[in-house]
């Protein structure tokens, strides 16, 4: 037997770590704890984790499936084009400046002038009546500029940028093809607020299954509850390795979303660049953007630290030892 | 600081049954060592739960440490037991960690660094002669092992008080005199410390209080060697009006 130290003894005073290693060990002792209790049972966690995955990869595929929507949209808008119909009244001069100051505005890719001859010619061409305008007396056609916008610009400027085109004195009439386009894009925005709707339900969904998991950890757990407890560990210090469980939950959540959101993409890519082709719109399937797996992994990490502790506040307070 | 542990009229009984604790008086002086006696059932253990805040008087006033009890608040709680080591009738030893990590858990609690939980366990475990056990789960150790184990994990974190319940029960005549030496050296450096037993025999002839609990009420009913006994121990043992 040893005699017992003085419990003043100068030793403890010294070897007291600092704050910051004092913390970090903490730390690290619980990841311990955590992974320990998490690789006890493995299917168990993979299960819980795999459903985590599940319920985060479907606002996530919702999402990359509206961003190829937005591409095709966008692609498209580059084939949409206005022709403005000009009066009779304006001359031939007058109406090649109008179209070189229409090419040259922001927003506008190109304008091309067609006068009333080339219309006609153009319209011989193409609609093979061309012996019988010849009977005509006068040429009907109206002169035309076809105005291009610039594809990169956004959606709603472009819209801005062809009604005001029509407003102008010297143009009789505009027929503007995007009102389908229009359509597409309101829908888009539709969509995507109901994946914002169903993405918080979802989230809600991922913090009760990670808060139930974690439940029943603690339950498992209890007698050491209680035997910490007994010996004074504060509340944080018990509570700090389900944290991490339910980070750890989380993390794997949305591993396993990213990589269901990156199969379904690689089994829909065949048809989607079929698809593509048939609307003249980029080829190429646009995966996970970088910012949605970051908003994953970030609402994993947050929801699963959420549903931990939530759950330990609440459980921790009904374990005291007797 | 006079007291650390000072009952005044504590009162405590369990649902409808008999008041187990009547109006119950005692103090245990700074730096003193105590033992407390009485049949199975008299309620020991249940006077040293109050003292841990492991349950709260329903009449009566606890002060320990300084601290009057009933003011403590529950997230104060785990921090007035740290300053506590308490031994328990059934060691509490959790079963899926050795023994070493068992008896670290209140340095690792407070935070000690690897190396400096490794000397003082160490130091714990041989202090109660299981040096060779450390890397043993608690279920394959025997009942005399486990109790030793949960009075290394009291001891080690140098509480100022130390309350133990039933520490020899489990132990042959020889561990048990020599657990008693433990809780004599500690006392001696001045760790005040309060023991329940019903070992008569192998205390009766210390040289400390002991004090007699029965039918709910508490009396001093034996002195040791009074001579010999410190200084604290040779003060009247009811606390005052
Ligand atoms: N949680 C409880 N609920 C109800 N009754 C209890 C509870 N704990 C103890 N008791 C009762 O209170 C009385 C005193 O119990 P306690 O454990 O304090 O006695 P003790 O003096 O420590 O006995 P022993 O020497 O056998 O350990 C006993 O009659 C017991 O049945
Ligand atoms: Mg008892």
């Amino acid at each position: 037997m040893v005699t017992a130290k003085s419990p003043q003894s100068a030793a403890q005073v010294a070897t007291q770590p600092s704050w910051l290693s004092r913390t970090l060990q903490d730390h690290s002792r619980a990841l311990n704890a955590s992974l320990t209790q998490l690789m006890r049972k493995p299917i168990a966690t993979l299960l819980t984790a795999f459903v985590i995955g599940l319920t985060l990869a479907l606002p996530a595929g919702l999402d990359t499936v509206l961003r190829n929507l937005d591409v095709v949209g966008d692609s498209l808008q580059g084939s949409m084009r206005a022709s403005l119909f000009l009066k009779d009244s304006v001359d031939a001069d007058r109406a090649q400046e109008l179209s070189r100051s229409l090419g040259k505005r922001p927003g506008v890719a190109n304008a091309r002038y067609i006068s009333r001859e080339q219309a006609l010619e153009e319209f011989k061409q193409h609609s093979g009546f061309g012996e019988a305008l010849d009977l005509l007396k006068d040429n009907p056609l109206p002169a035309v500029i076809v105005v291009t916008p610039d594809h990169h610009a956004p959606q709603a400027q472009t819209s801005a940028l062809l009604k005001e085109l029509s407003n102008l004195p010297e143009v009789e009439q505009a027929q503007l093809d995007e009102k389908w386009l229009q359509r597409l894009y309101a829908i888009l925005d539709l969509v995507q607020r109901a994946v914002l709707v169903i993405a918080a339900a979802l989230a809600l969904a991922v913090v009760i299954v990670i808060a139930n998991t974690i439940r029943l950890d603690i339950e498992r757990h209890r007698e050491e509850i209680e035997v910490m407890k007994l010996i004074g560990a504060p509340d944080g210090f018990i509570r700090r390795p389900f944290l991490y469980t339910g980070l750890g939950y989380g993390l794997v959540g949305a591993l396993l979303a990213c990589a269901m959101v990156a199969g379904a993409g690689m089994l829909l890519a065949p048809p989607a660049h079929e698809l593509a082709g048939l609307y003249d719109a980029e080829p190429a399937l646009r995966g996970l953007a970088p910012e949605a797996v970051l908003a994953v992994f970030g609402a994993a990490l947050v929801l699963g630290w959420l549903g931990a502790f939530w759950t330990v506040s609440r459980h921790l307070h009904q374990i005291e030892p007797d | 600081m006079a007291d650390i542990v000072f009952f005044h009229r504590v009162s405590q009984r369990y649902g409808e049954g008999p008041e187990i604790l009547r109006e119950v008086s005692f103090r245990l002086g700074d730096g003193e060592m105590m033992f407390l006696t009485g049949p199975s059932g008299a309620g020991k253990s249940t006077l040293l739960k109050l003292i841990g805040l492991l349950a709260r008087p329903q009449a009566g006033q606890i002060a320990v440490l300084g601290q009057n009890i009933g003011q403590i608040r529950r997230s104060r709680i785990p921090a007035f037991r740290r300053q506590i080591g308490m031994i328990f009738q059934n060691p509490s030893l959790l079963a899926d960690r050795t023994v070493f990590e068992n008896v670290a858990l209140p340095l690792v609690i407070r935070g000690h660094s690897g190396a400096d939980i490794g000397r003082r366990v160490r130091g714990a475990l041989d202090a109660v002669g299981l040096l060779s056990k450390e890397k043993a789960l608690p279920p394959t150790l025997s009942g005399g092992e486990q109790q030793r184990v949960g009075i290394a994990r009291a001891v080690v974190a140098k509480p100022k008080l130390l309350l133990a319940d039933e520490p020899t029960g489990n132990l042959d005549p020889q561990m048990a005199r020599e657990v008693m030496q433990l809780f004599m050296r500690f006392n001696e450096v001045g760790v005040s410390v309060l023991v329940a037993t019903h070992a008569l025999g192998l205390i009766q002839r210390l040289p400390y209080r002991i004090e007699h609990l029965e039918h709910g009420h508490i009396d001093a009913i034996a002195r040791g060697d009074a001579e010999a006994a410190p200084a604290a121990a040779q003060e009247n043992s009811l606390g005052h009006g």
